[in-house]
């Protein structure tokens, strides 16, 4: 209980960190005006989002190949993870893009693909919740978690390949891209703390998975005394 | 000041779904522990 109280302060204090970074620190945009604050939230999240389904990849091809139950708590962990950082991308795009497109959703190849991406994390998630047997369900959701991965890199790139509702890259965008110095900075920074966030997350969620396996552990004690 | 209630909004959402996930986390995370003591004592009970 205190670690959860202990926890939540800690979240709260991250809030301030990027609320003060994005609205004190980063100047306000002069065609959009304040609307693109949500840049602080949005484009953290989704290169969160990236690393933490990185991070989901690399546990299921370890499991692949060396069958250790810690690296499918790993990859179930940064999957769910990853997952409620997609969640924030789609909730604050379509808030972000009513007010600049007029409207609230297009059927692009950046936002699709990034809708199928939170779709195929679902799907692992709920291929995980149907097999029972627990190497089975490993190794099965490890392959569905190495062939729902390579949706990543098409989000990525699809505003370099696509012409696009959704704006071109402002990050290693090329020529004539780029940011403003301070608005830079300010997004290394909620980067930074979104990063942090997901550690802990990832912490959290694999003590989780820890002690599921642990109950499935004293179960077939009991059931075998 | 134009499409402040937009961006209130889009922190509120991007905030509570972190607030949700993390609190049903722990939440889980106590309940199995509960059930890790449970499962020990029957066992202990049971030898």
């Amino acid at each position: 209980m205190l670690k959860t109280i202990v926890t939540c302060v800690l979240l709260f204090v991250l809030i301030a960190l990027t609320a003060y970074i994005a609205f004190h620190y980063a100047p306000i945009e002069r065609t959009m005006g304040i609307i693109q604050k949500i840049f602080y939230l949005h484009l953290p999240a989704a290169f969160t989002s990236f690393v933490a389904l990185g991070v989901c990849f690399f546990a299921n091809l370890m499991y692949v190949f060396k069958r250790e139950a810690k690296w499918d708590w790993l990859g179930v962990s940064a999957a769910e993870v990853g997952l409620a950082f997609i969640s924030v991308v789609l909730v604050t795009g379509p808030i972000w893009a009513h007010p600049v497109w007029g409207i609230w959703w297009t059927w692009d190849a950046r936002l699709t693909l990034t809708f199928v991406l939170w779709l195929l994390y679902v799907a692992y998630l709920m291929l995980r919740s149907m097999l029972e047997e627990p190497e089975k369900r490993a190794l099965l959701s490890a392959l569905f978690g190495i062939f729902a991965f390579l949706d990543v890199p098409l989000v990525y790139f699809s505003i370099r390949w696509w012409r696009t509702q959704h704006p071109q890259p402002v990050i290693l965008g090329g020529a004539g891209s780029g940011l403003d110095p301070r608005m830079r900075i300010a997004y290394l920074l909620v980067w930074a703390v979104f990063l942090a966030l997901m550690v802990l997350l990832l912490k959290a969620r694999y003590t989780l998975e820890s002690a599921r396996a642990d109950v499935d552990e004293l179960r077939r004690e009991a059931e075998a005394v | 000041m134009k499409n402040l209630d937009s961006v209130l909004a889009a922190y509120l959402a991007g905030w509570a779904i972190f607030f949700a996930y993390y609190i049903s986390v722990a939440r889980r995370t106590a309940a199995l522990r509960k059930e890790v003591e449970r499962l020990k004592q029957s066992l202990t009970r049971g030898k």
